[in-house]
Formats: structure tokens, C-alpha cells, sequence
């Protein structure tokens, strides 16, 4: 099914007796999603706001996240939470799984950047929250909810977006023969110090990668500085291409076994790295760690403040298990969202 | 003026009972004095008042469950309170309602620079969760200007915003998770390290739920390095047209000041007169405010002095010195008490994009003659978050009526160009019977089943946000509850 309306997908969803897998391009289905047949949101396209001065961008959500880069790209915008993805990927995709880049440690998540939403729940109700001014404390905030919620409380047809300048100057320092764990002290020395730092990452086959935007000047001085700051941890360079784009896509489905994405606290990182295999990428400062493990392996991790998520591979995984009280109450929205069950997503 | 439900008789006629029981629950923490509650009657929109049926200031998580707990199988409703700054009412009580108050409740309980974050009691000042990371060269960026008084519990249930929320964002980005107590004394954990949990972003929705989920007992927040310096620079204009399409050009050439304030004339003059900031004598001023390095803050200022000349500035004054700032914010940071030389103000909060800034302080000004009302606009203008001040004298018979009235105009207006009605304060009592001019009912009802989760029986602060006949039939629908006692 792919309505081409927000009233022909109310009319799809009011009419529907058996569950259905909410879908926009389909790039980033994780395990236990797209199991039902697809409602295929991807032609509820094309713009129906964007204004550069006010930074505000609206959009249906079947917009080919290409398009959108483009259009803002155009004029010298850009999202700035700085989601990836694959050709097909959309606008309601990534906001439905609230993927966020690089940039997250400094504009932060798709949910920050979202400020409005517009989506038909389980009977076909179409919903309206936030709006398209950036500052909103009207009633309770769905857009947060909506944002991240996988398809699981309703269709989303429409967002706004607020959008950021894209920064005239843009480098990456890099400390190429740091390996994931000794790269730590380093991103964090980057992070806290006055830096304004837009990334702090690693890769296998580049180290650390710390990246400074802004005003010529500007830049020039917090390079200097950061370069400084980070002597001790090891040799530091510059790099000359862009390797964030990849950060920014970390669950590219090209490799073997099961991808992991673990979410922690950079001052735990360390002691979780020291029980997996080298990762595939660090992000936002050693918060986020992907790593491949062999097929159905679970990864043997000590006791920390966050989760892991098989993102890729047979079964939904979650490591440690979700307390049963937030559980009862995402089950709850869920009930109240969609009372039929027709949206189906992974537990 | 407001309506509020008729408290429920059978709750009153338990009050000794009800005492009784919170005082074995929690021992020292229970107020039920008339004397002593009536400290609890209002918040900042003191022009409404109720004393509860009693107050209880705990201590713990585990001390706020054991109380929430005891009113939940009494059927007790609850008001939870930060430190009382609401100007929308969110923490004014009902007659039938225990408040529960988190000002005991101030402790740090962990900083972890390395990880950017601090973990404290939800009773601790905004100013003072700044004030533990000083030393460390960090700060708490939200920044509402009540932030010497208010609770970071008060804050999360407002998503309350600030001055540097155009680059730093308001509460709602800032919060990493929470411990939050249920109506029902459940004890859960909402968030996690970035601010993301496994399941839904229940977070989220609890931040800005204006205490209607749950009481927030502990908050982690994220803090951040502090910049090396910071200056403003004031620019002023001969219309307001001509500042509001300024502010735009400076968003739309990729600054990013931390700060855009806008004064009109009315604001101008009476702060001039009671803070004499030397401020010029124009239509409408900006004070711009941009961080960074000595170097950095002059390349930035230099940027928005190529883009004001081209607006034909009647001052564009940059500050070369400490004083010179100090100055420079002294009349913005004294508005408000500026205006309450002239009478009684009522501070509204509406927000409008930013295009339509010329258009909105136009009508607004139409507005105020046929009320024959004075407004004062001053506002966080990058955001378009407006804040007009009606002043009214609380002793003329009517004049409140009046005000009120004109309020609701403007804040219809906000919402006809496309704005909402509160960008930082929150809906509360005082504009919650205009929630149907922003909302479809199918828009209010979304949000009225996330709170049937949260708090089934609506005993929660459940006479704000809603319209009372939107939600009466759910608060009707209480055990016990008397029917029909809006």
C-alpha cells in the first residue's frame, strides 16, 4: 500500500484489519521490523514551507533525504544533527528512528532539530503537535515522542525542521595512530575544553577525528588550541578529505555477522571496549560504539548506564532488558496510539 | 478570569485523615496549618490564589513515592511545586490537593565533566546547578530569568527556555534523563547517557508535561565548557519593521549570536527612566550577544556590523569593556522591573516565526489603542519568542478583565500567523481555555491519552493545560470523584 495522500493514508489506516510495517525508503529496517505488509509512506512527498531566514524547514515525510540535502544545500543550510543514509532513505525515516550524526554532540539529535509533527494514528486520526517556531512549550510535546518511535504510534505525513547555517570553514584534526581505546582521553579532552567541537570520533583505519566549523578566524584560533591540548595524547594532523560522511551512516549494512550499537556514558566506554572485539566506529565522544560480532553472538558487557541494540542480524536484541516499568508505559502509548495493533514494529 | 474545578467534598471531609496519613508516611515533612499553607496558595501569577489542603516537603525519591503512594489510594489530588516562579500557574493548588514541594529537595548527586554532565536533586536552583561546575570552567546553558529562584523541577515539567536558547537550546535538549515519581508511587528512569533509553523517547513527553505525568525527583543534566568571553554590541533602528528584518538577515548570514533581545519604544523609555542605561532614544533597540575568544568575538562582530549598516542603524554601539556590557544589559535585565514602576503588568510568552515580526508588533500596537492598554514588547527575538507586557492597574475595577482579554487577542494573533501561544512559560491555568484556538480536539485528545497512561485516575495537576470541559470527563471519571464538579 502507498497512499499518496495524508487523507488516503487515514482512510488505508482506518480501513485496515490486519498489522501493518510503516516504511519510508526501507534502509534502515532493524530486526522484527518490515515482518507485515509495508504501508509505504514514501509518496507523501515535497516541501510545503521552507524559509532560510527563519530557518525553518517543513516537509512530507516521503521526501527523499537527498532532496532535502539539496534544497538546503541551496541555500547554504543543512540539517544540523546530520543524519545519513542510503539512496531511498527519507525525511519521516530518519526521523522515525531519531538518527542523528556526528554534529549530535554539538546541535544535537533529530529530536532537538524537530520542531513540528503531522501523522495519522492507529484509527486513522490525523494528530498535529508543535508547529513551526522553534520555541514551544504548548501543551505536551508528541514531537519528542513521535521522533525516534520507529513507526510504532502512528504514520508521520509531515515535519518541520529547523535548520542551521551551514559553516563556511570545516577541518578535522586527526591522531592517526591512536587505536578505539586509547582515542578516549583524547575525545574527551576535545569535548571539554572551549573548543566548540562539532565531532569527536574514530575509525579503524583513521584514529581519532575531532572537527572544528565555523568562521575562518575563528576556526584558525580553536585549531591552534585544540592541537595544543591534544599534543599529549599523540601526533596530531589534519586530514584533506571528509571522512564524516560515514560516521553519519554507521549502520551501513555491509559486513559480517551482527552490527551492534551500544549507547553509554564516554567515561564507561573504555571498561565496554575492553570486552568486544575492534570496533567499526566510535561516535559522539565514545557515547556511541558499533561493533560487529559473529552471527547470533551476544556481546559480554559489564554493567553500564545505557544499552545495546543488535541493529542488524536475526532477532530484536536488547542487552540489559528494558526495565519493566518504562516498558509498561511504552506499551501503554502504544495501546493508546494504536488500540487495533495494526502498526506492527519490533518489541 | 479563570475558572477552577469545585474541590471534591469527599476529599475535604477526609482532611484530618488524609494529614494523618502523610504525617506516618513521612515524618517532619507534612504542613497543614492555614497559617503556614497559605505560603502555597500562588506562584507567580499571583493574581490567583487557592491555599491547599496541606503541603508536604520530602526529602527523597523514596520519601516523594511513599507520599504519592498514600494519595493515590486516598484519591487525594496532587500539585506538584518546584520553587513557586510559574507565571502561568502550574503550581497553583486546589483546595483538595496536597502540594508536594521539592524545596528540600537541592543536593548534588554526581558531576562528571569527562562526561559532560551533573546529576541533582529536581529542588535545586537553575543558578546554583551552574554554580556547582563554576570551578571546573562549565556551566548549565538554559538560563529563564527567574534562574536565581527557580527549581530544575520546575524547569523540566516548563521546558522553560532563556536568553541563550538560540544557540544552546531550551530545557528539553539540555536533559540527559530523570528519576520520576508516578501518581501511583511507581519510581522509573527516563533517558540515559545522550539522553536516549532503549524504547520510546518518554522523556520527551515528560519534559514540559507541566507536572501532569509524574514528579521529577532527580534530573542528569548536560553542561557544557564555559566560551572564553562573550560581548553584545546594541544596535538601534527607527521602526520595528526595519530591527525584525535586521534579526533576520543576521540568522539567514549564518552567525550564531547566543543572543538576539529586541526592545520597542514603550520598553526602551521605561527602562531608560528607571535603569538609565544610556540607551538612545529609538523605535526599537537589539542587543546582540556573541562568545568565543577575544579574536573570534571580534570577526563575529564585524559580520553583523557589515549586515546592520545595510539596515541604516540610528546607533550601533559595541562594548569595549566589562562595564560596557554590564551596561549594555543593565536595561534589558531590568525591564521588568521597569515596567512594574508603571503598574501591574501581565508577561505574555507567545511565539511567532520570525517573518511575521514586523506584521504582529503592528497589529499589536492596533490592539492596544482600542483596549486603551499601554504594551511593552521586549523579547528573545532570534527565536521569535515574543514577551508584550499589558500594563493595568489591579485596583481599577475591570481593568484586569480587560487585560486578560487583550492577552487573548495577541496570543490569538500569535497563533493566526502561525506562532503558538507560550514559547517558554507554559500553559498552566492562564492560557489553558485558549488551548482550542491552537489545537483541534483530536490534537488535544493525543495528548490527553499520554496522560491516561502516566496517571489513569487524572490526579495529577489535573485542572491545567486542558480546557476544563475538554478534560472534565476524564477528571469526572476519578473513583470517587463528584461528577460534574467543574
Amino acid at each position: 500500500m502507498r497512499p499518496d495522500s495524508e487523507a488516503a493514508l487515514a482512510e488505508t489506516i482506518r480501513a485496515a484489519r490486519e498489522p501493518m510495517s510503516i516504511t519510508g525508503g526501507g534502509t534502515r529496517l532493524r530486526p522484527g521490523e518490515g515482518q507485515a505488509p509495508r504501508l509505504d509512506l514514501s509518496a507523501l512527498t515535497g516541501v510545503t514551507l521552507y524559509e532560510p531566514a527563519a530557518l525553518t524547514l517543513v516537509v512530507r515525510a516521503g521526501t527523499p533525504l537527498a532532496t532535502v540535502h539539496q534544497m538546503l544545500a541551496a541555500e547554504g543550510q543543512m540539517l544540523g544533527f546530520e543524519p545519513g543514509g542510503e539512496p531511498g532513505s527519507t525525511i519521516g525515516g530518519v526521523i522515525a528512528a531519531n538518527a542523528s550524526g556526528p554534529r549530535r554532540v554539538q546541535a544535537g539529535a533529530a529530536r532537538d532539530a524537530l520542531i513540528g509533527v503531522r501523522f495519522v494514528d492507529g484509527q486513522g486520526e490525523i494528530v498535529r503537535n508543535g508547529g513551526r517556531v522553534m520555541k514551544n512549550v504548548t501543551g505536551y510535546d508528541l514531537v519528542k515522542l513521535m521522533a525516534g518511535s520507529r513507526g510504532q504510534l502512528g504514520a508521520l505525513t509531515e515535519l518541520s525542521l529547523r535548520t542551521m547555517p551551514m559553516p563556511p570553514v570545516r577541518r578535522t584534526l586527526c591522531l592517526p595512530d591512536l587505536e578505539a581505546a586509547d582515542a578516549l582521553p583524547a575525545l574527551t579532552a576535545a569535548l571539554v575544553g572551549p573548543f566548540e567541537v562539532s565531532g569527536a570520533a574514530w575509525l579503524p583505519d583513521r584514529g581519532a577525528l575531532i572537527r572544528l566549523e565555523g568562521l575562518e578566524g575563528s576556526v584558525a584560533i580553536r585549531a591552534t588550541g585544540l592541537r595544543d591540548r591534544l599534543s599529549q595524547h599523540g601526533e596530531v594532523a589534519e586530514v584533506d578529505d571528509d571522512p564524516w560522511p560515514r560516521l553519519a551512516w554507521p549502520e551501513a549494512r555491509d559486513g559480517d555477522g551482527d552490527l551492534w550499537r551500544i549507547v553509554c556514558r564516554p567515561g564507561a566506554a573504555a571498561s565496554i571496549l575492553a570486552t568486544l572485539p575492534r570496533p567499526v566506529s566510535l561516535d559522539w565522544g565514545g557515547a556511541l560504539i558499533h561493533v560487529r560480532l559473529p552471527e547470533g553472538e551476544l556481546p559480554q558487557l559489564p554493567r553500564f548506564e545505557g544499552h545495546a541494540r543488535r541493529v542488524t542480524g536475526a532477532a530484536p536484541m536488547v542487552l540489559p532488558a528494558p526495565d519493566p516499568m518504562t516498558r509498561r508505559l511504552d506499551a501503554g502509548l502504544r495501546r493508546k496510539f494504536d488500540p487495533r495493533g495494526i502498526f506492527l514494529g519490533a518489541d | 478570569m479563570m475558572q477552577m474545578p469545585e474541590p471534591d467534598p469527599t476529599v475535604l471531609s477526609r482532611r484530618q485523615a488524609i494529614v494523618t496519613a502523610l504525617r506516618d508516611a513521612v515524618a517532619g515533612a507534612v504542613i497543614d496549618d492555614p497559617a503556614e499553607t497559605r505560603a502555597y496558595e500562588c506562584d507567580a501569577l499571583s493574581a490567583y490564589r487557592c491555599a491547599p489542603l496541606a503541603v508536604v516537603l520530602p526529602r527523597t525519591t523514596d520519601e516523594v513515592a511513599r507520599l504519592m503512594a498514600i494519595c493515590h489510594e486516598l484519591g487525594v489530588p496532587v500539585v506538584p511545586r518546584g520553587a513557586g516562579t510559574s507565571l502561568a500557574g502550574g503550581a497553583m493548588p486546589t483546595a483538595d490537593a496536597v502540594v508536594i514541594g521539592l524545596s528540600r529537595m537541592t543536593d548534588v548527586i554526581e558531576i562528571a565533566t569527562g562526561d559532560r554532565l551533573i546529576r541533582v536533586q529536581a529542588g535545586r536552583t537553575n543558578l546554583s546547578v551552574s554554580g556547582a561546575v563554576d570551578g571546573q570552567d562549565f556551566f548549565y546553558a538554559p538560563d529563564p530569568s527567574s534562574q536565581l529562584a527557580c527549581a530544575i523541577g520546575g524547569n523540566i515539567a516548563m521546558n522553560s527556555g532563556g536568553a541563550h536558547c538560540l544557540k544552546y537550546g531550551v530545557t528539553t535538549n539540555n536533559l540527559l534523563g530523570v528519576t520520576m515519581v508516578l501518581m501511583d508511587g511507581t519510581v522509573v528512569e527516563l533517558g540515559g547517557p545522550m539522553g536516549e533509553g532503549p524504547g520510546l523517547d518518554l522523556l520527551g513527553v515528560v519534559c514540559g508535561s507541566e507536572g501532569q505525568l509524574g514528579i521529577v525527583t532527580e534530573a542528569t543534566l548536560r553542561i557544557l565548557p564555559k566560551p572564553p568571553g562573550a560581548r553584545p554590541v546594541l544596535i538601534g533602528f527607527d521602526s520595528s519593521e526595519t530591527a525584525g528584518a535586521c534579526v533576520a538577515a543576521i540568522i539567514r548570514a549564518g552567525v550564531m549570536p547566543v543572543a538576539i533581545e529586541f526592545m520597542d519604544s514603550p520598553c526602551i523609555r521605561a527602562t531608560e527612566e528607571f535603569s538609565h542605561a544610556g540607551y538612545p532614544d529609538c523605535e526599537a533597540l537589539l542587543i546582540v550577544e556573541v562568545e568565543g575568544t577575544a579574536p573570534e568575538i571580534d570577526e563575529q562582530l564585524a559580520l553583523i556590523r557589515d549586515i546592520a549598516v545595510t539596515f541604516d542603524p540610528v546607533e550601533f554601539r559595541e562594548s569595549r569593556s566589562e562595564d560596557e556590557s554590564r551596561r549594555i544589559w543593565l536595561g534589558r535585565k531590568s525591564a521588568f522591573g521597569a515596567m512594574g514602576q508603571l503598574g501591574d503588568y501581565i508577561c505574555l510568552d507567545g511565539t511567532i516565526p520570525v517573518s511575521a515580526l514586523p506584521q504582529v508588533l503592528a497589529r499589536i500596537g492596533d490592539l492596544s489603542r482600542d483596549y486603551g492598554l499601554s504594551v511593552a514588547n521586549v523579547f528573545h527575538a532570534g527565536d521569535g519568542n515574543m514577551h508584550p507586557l499589558i500594563i493595568y492597574d489591579a485596583n481599577a475595577p475591570g481593568d484586569l478583565d480587560r487585560a486578560e482579554a487583550l492577552g487573548a487577542d495577541i496570543l490569538r494573533l500569535c497563533v493566526e500567523v502561525g506562532g503558538c501561544l507560550t514559547g517558554e512559560h507554559g500553559v498552566g491555568i492562564e492560557k489553558r481555555d485558549l488551548m482550542t484556538t491552537q489545537y483541534a480536539a483530536a490534537d488535544l485528545e493525543a495528548q490527553m491519552r499520554v496522560k491516561d497512561v502516566f496517571d489513569p485516575n487524572w490526579l495529577l495537576n489535573a485542572a491545567k493545560v486542558f480546557p476544563l470541559d475538554v478534560s472534565a470527563s476524564r477528571r469526572d471519571a476519578r473513583p470517587n470523584a463528584t461528577p460534574h464538579a467543574a
